[in-house]
């Protein structure tokens, strides 16, 4: 084996860590957005269930949910995995755990998305809203063009910090056989019985979080161009 | 008509167990400048709310030009739509006293971004019309600022400037120079007293008494959640015997 067939291999792996890792923001985000105002509602069953959701998927750890929903379709309706992903279309059973994976993670990403959002909604002065109200504009407008552009401000190193560890939670779908990057490495320390390739798997990871704190260091900067009075 | 052009009667309204209103009723004519003076607690910032639609009063009436905008006892508010209370909020104008501008946007964009969402003319229109507002308040060359790099006087006129950008048939201003020093309160006033030369009907909710004696056409002064005294200048701040009054009229001169 040579270097760089293994970095070859790794990174195909890593390929598959960037995949869960876009699919869970592009889905988690907007649905995180969906819980934060389901948990601001002025309807209280609807905002106390929303919020029991949020402690339950908060509380138990991300490697438990995404064994559990893999379980959903047979334990609780009988139906064998194997049907569930000729319904789907899915031409291998791994596809199907992939899609199991990605349904625990924006689950469980939009749950803590919604907190950060809810309380990015919050910190935004009543009056924001209100002057938007005496000018005549409706819900929808005050939040897109009024509070929204202030929360993200307000929002950014938060949801920094939980995109970096989302990076670095999706190492967990190995356990249900995705072959990520560091399943991808454990192969190759077995099969070649060293360890470099572990180590070549965390310098993925690093360089990959330090794009992302790179990126976001600069969308803060951009959005930073004026002062909150 | 030009006798009552604002209507307020029996307005009332609590939070809780706690009455803030309990049956305010005043008219105005249009142009006319109404100040409201009185201590904190008495009232006036949420007659000020309610008549916006920020709060909803428990009672009461509100008509504007002989139009019935608001009746506690007959509309079922709570059925109402956002919608609804929308349009009838374009009736009015508010500055706060927290000035509330959009800290995002350029003072230019703060004037023009309801007057573009509710579609009030062309962009070109609409800008024009922006701009010589902020001619008339002194900041056109603070166009393309952001509010973070205004003083607090002339965020307030800025402010000032957004809500005529709607042309409101009344502009209410609840302790517009509360949140200044004394030498910017002075520019902000200045403003106000411009727009009576406007013929903008307006209503001050102020503890400025000089301003309020020497700018308005009338004075209210609220206590404890009604109007106690309601006259000109003239009669509020010299010849009334009312015995509240006095005491808060006099309560700044005796320190």
């Amino acid at each position: 084996m040579d270097f760089w067939s293994i970095i070859l291999d790794l990174s195909k792996g890593f390929g598959v860590t960037l995949k869960l890792f876009a699919l869970t923001l592009v889905i988690a985000i907007p649905l995180g957005l969906v819980f934060a105002f389901l948990s601001m509602s002025k309807f209280k069953p609807l905002s106390y269930l929303m919020k029991a959701i949020i402690w339950v998927v908060r509380g138990t750890p991300l490697l438990l949910q995404c064994i559990i929903v893999t379980f959903i379709p047979s334990v609780l309706f009988s139906i064998p995995n194997k049907d569930v992903a000729n319904f789907l279309n899915l031409d291998r059973i791994a596809d199907l755990q992939f899609l199991f994976v990605l349904i625990a993670f924006s689950l469980n990403y939009a749950c803590y998305f919604a907190v950060i959002f809810e309380g990015g909604i919050k910190s935004i002065p009543k009056g924001q809203q209100e002057a938007g109200q005496v000018l005549g504009l409706t819900k929808g407008q005050i939040f897109r063009r009024i509070v929204l552009m202030q929360v993200i401000r307000r929002i950014v190193a938060p949801m920094s910090n939980e995109i970096i560890t989302l990076v670095k939670d999706t190492a967990l779908a190995r356990a249900l056989g995705i072959m990520e990057v560091i399943m991808i490495a454990y192969e190759k320390v077995n099969k070649y019985v060293i360890l470099t390739p572990l180590l070549y798997a965390g310098v993925f990871y690093l360089l990959f979080s330090g794009l992302l704190t790179i990126l976001f260091h600069l969308l803060e900067k951009k959005i930073s161009y004026y002062q909150v009075t | 008509m030009e006798e009552k052009f604002l209507e307020i009667r029996g307005l009332r309204k609590s939070f809780g167990s706690h009455e803030v209103l309990k049956g305010v009723d005043l008219s105005m004519k249009q142009g006319e400048i109404l100040s409201i003076i009185g201590s904190s607690g008495s009232g006036k910032t949420t007659l000020l709310r309610c008549l916006n639609f920020l709060e909803f009063a428990d009672a009461g009436s509100i008509l504007l030009d002989g139009e019935l905008l608001y009746d506690g006892e007959h509309m079922n508010v709570k059925k109402m739509s956002d919608e609804q209370f929308r349009e009838k909020r374009l009736h009015f104008g508010l500055v706060f006293q927290s000035f509330n501008l959009f800290p995002q946007y350029t003072v230019l964009d703060n004037l023009m971004l309801a007057p573009k969402l509710l579609k009030r003319g062309t962009d070109a229109e609409i800008r024009e019309h922006a701009e010589q507002l902020l001619e008339r308040v002194g900041l056109a060359d603070k166009k393309n600022a952001y509010p973070c790099e205004l003083s607090g006087g002339q965020q307030q006129r800025v402010a000032i400037a957004r809500a005529l950008a709607l042309d409101p048939q009344v502009l209410f201003f609840d302790e517009p120079t509360s949140a200044l020093d004394p030498e910017l309160t002075v520019e902000v006033l200045r403003v106000i007293k411009e727009l009576k030369d406007f013929g903008r009907t307006m209503v001050i909710v102020t503890h400025e008494m000089e301003f309020a004696k020497n700018v308005s056409d009338r004075v209210i002064y609220m206590r404890d959640g009604v109007v106690e005294v309601d006259g000109t200048p003239e009669e509020v701040f010299e010849k009334s015997d009312n015995e509240h009054l006095r005491q808060f009229l006099n309560v700044g001169l005796s320190i």
